[in-house]
């Protein structure tokens, strides 16, 4: 059907190509930036190219207590990494479990538990903030790496998601699994699993990528710089000062912030369109 | 499809660590919001006492509530216009390249793994009014560019860092959407002279609607709450309110002024209204399932 249009065809690249370079600009700037001193910098306009200052800078961060805040980067980098693995194997653990249930088991009031779970999926924790927090506190769990990661893992997504994977399973491997005489948490572990990979993994992604970019929830539960995440961090290094912020270790800090995530969504390109266009569907 | 009929107590054990935290992480707070919304507390956080629908009227009488949904609505349809019409764009184009289109796709998604907070501060540092590289080139045409004075381009970089942000989303579920459809049913088109143009507006476009609509409600719940962060990073509501959404204002009456009853009934309201895009989303579905 594409009898060539050369032309056309060299319009498609050409908005492409600018495309690409438009929606890289920012980061590019900040990597420049930050590779600066601040005399450099608040001497004209952001530079767009490398300076000299980059190691010292991110060895600044990463070393000394961020001013304001007491930490260093690398521990709200430390303390994003368990935050997000939190949530992405706590949410799939227990929805792994949950969609299990339902799927495969008959039981009184299996309609209304799925019904109990599939409401979650409407409300984001933003519009129930306030009250969470109460619920929290009362726990004493504000300030604690369990008080950053439950309420975010009380929603549906992963079990719905999971609940429409195990209901395609093939029926032949199931009833194989039956005449075998394997037991619940065999037939788990040797079938169910197995077979789910690909979207367990879909999902981790995910939920990581969710876990590590959450902003309202973890600037109210870690009100400690000690819990503080990287992306909650970077508030403090523009919006502290009176003078002009400190951008050589503002543009680094956000380098370091989207690294990882970034990382995860280019090495997992595969798992994360299918886990993005099955979660919400 | 069930395969373990005899076993009574397995499947709440399996269910019960979701049922648990969904029952004290969801439905208490959320109850609670919707009973305090009824309440109001004295001035100590002592007693409280039942106003009936008095924190309502309270919430939709001030001119403030009524500005942050303004600006949400503003804030929403800029951002889904924005992101939408370009991933249609980019989605397209890398649907009909053959040489390096596993490379646009990679080059063109990342953004959805920046963070929104990080997203603003991005942009924040492109339109600083001393050094931002977009400041000096509108200066250059005599655009005096300053976000933290001027409202509307405070409400434009806001807009822009989410447009960023959120074409990526929306750019995979267009290029999913793209690949859905039949490529005999192009074919056919082409062989009745239909060209790459006539072809689009005849026959993708009307079968993309629904993946639009999809994402037009997406991108609604993405302005009304995952924007916070940019906001909280760029213009913290400001300059004179002209940033503050719908939940900037939950935040601040909840949080900073403590008026439980007023943040409860605004809690209350957007419950509300993203039921109301749920159901709507849920009805359009079931209608294009049948068609």
């Amino acid at each position: 059907m594409r009898y060539s249009r050369p032309g056309l065809d060299r319009l498609t690249h050409v908005i492409l190509v600018l495309g690409v370079l438009v929606f890289g600009l920012p980061v590019w700037l900040a990597l420049t930036a930050s590779t600066h001193s601040a005399g450099a910098l608040q001497s004209g306009v952001a530079p767009l190219w490398f300076g000299d200052e980059g190691l010292a800078n991110y060895w600044q961060l990463l070393s000394e207590p961020i001013s304001g805040l007491g930490v260093s980067a690398l521990r709200l980098l430390l303390n994003s990494l368990i935050m997000a693995l939190g949530i992405a194997v706590g949410k799939i653990a227990i929805s792994l479990l949950a969609a299990y249930a339902i799927v495969f088991f008959r039981f009184p009031c299996r309609t209304l538990c799925f019904w109990l779970i599939f409401v979650t999926l409407m409300l984001p924790i933003e519009v129930r903030i306030v009250p969470t927090y109460s619920v929290v506190a009362r726990f004493g769990l504000i300030d604690t790496y369990a008080g950053m990661i439950l309420p975010l893992i009380a929603s549906a997504t992963a079990t719905f998601l999971l609940r429409q994977s195990f209901m395609s399973l093939p029926q032949e491997l199931i009833e194989a699994a039956r005449l075998d005489g394997a037991g619940p948490m065999r037939f788990l572990k040797d079938f169910v699993i197995p077979l789910s990979r690909t979207n367990l993994a879909a999902l981790f992604v995910i939920m990581f990528l969710y876990g590590w970019n959450q902003y309202l929830w973890p600037l109210l539960a870690a009100n400690s710089p000690e819990h503080a995440t990287a992306v909650i961090s970077l508030k403090n290094f523009v919006q502290a000062t009176d003078t002009l912020p400190p951008w050589q270790l503002a543009t680094a800090m956000a380098v370091l912030t989207i690294l990882p995530p970034v990382a995860v969504i280019i090495a997992f390109q595969r798992f994360f369109v299918r886990g993005l266009t099955d979660l919400d569907k | 499809m069930t395969v373990f009929e005899r076993h009574r107590l397995t499947p709440w054990l399996l269910l019960a660590p979701q049922l648990v935290i969904v029952v004290l992480f969801f439905f208490w707070p959320a109850f609670a919001s919707l009973r305090q919304a009824f309440y109001v507390q004295d001035a100590f956080g002592l007693g409280e006492r039942f106003v009936g629908l008095a924190n309502f009227e309270r919430v939709l009488a001030t001119a403030e509530y009524w500005r942050a949904a303004g600006v949400t609505l503003i804030f929403s349809i800029a951002v889904a216009a924005g992101a939408m019409g370009l991933a249609l764009l980019f989605a397209v184009l890398a649907d009909r390249v053959l040489r390096g289109s596993k490379l646009y796709r990679v080059l063109l998604t990342w953004p959805y793994a920046v963070a929104p907070a990080v997203a603003g501060l991005l942009w924040l540092f492109m339109f600083d009014p001393v050094l931002g590289v977009l400041s000096h080139g509108l200066a250059l045409i005599g655009v005096h560019w300053n976000v933290h004075l001027d409202p509307t381009q405070a409400l434009l970089l806001v807009v822009i860092a989410s447009v960023w942000q959120q074409m990526s989303y929306n750019f995979v579920f267009f290029l999913a959407g793209l690949q859905m459809i039949p490529a005999s049913l192009l074919e056919a088109a082409a062989i009745d002279g239909a060209g790459p143009f006539k072809r689009f507006a005849t026959i993708t476009l009307p079968l993309l609607s629904p993946t639009a609509f999809f994402l037009l409600v997406m991108n609604t719940v993405y302005v009304l709450f995952e924007t916070f962060a940019t906001i909280d990073n760029t213009t913290l509501s400001g300059p004179g309110g002209a940033t503050r959404t719908l939940v900037y204002k939950l935040y601040e009456d909840g949080f900073v002024a403590r008026d439980l009853g007023s943040s409860s009934a605004q809690s209350v309201l957007l419950m509300a209204l993203v039921g109301l895009l749920t159901v709507v989303q849920f009805r359009y579905i079931e209608r294009q399932v049948q068609y």
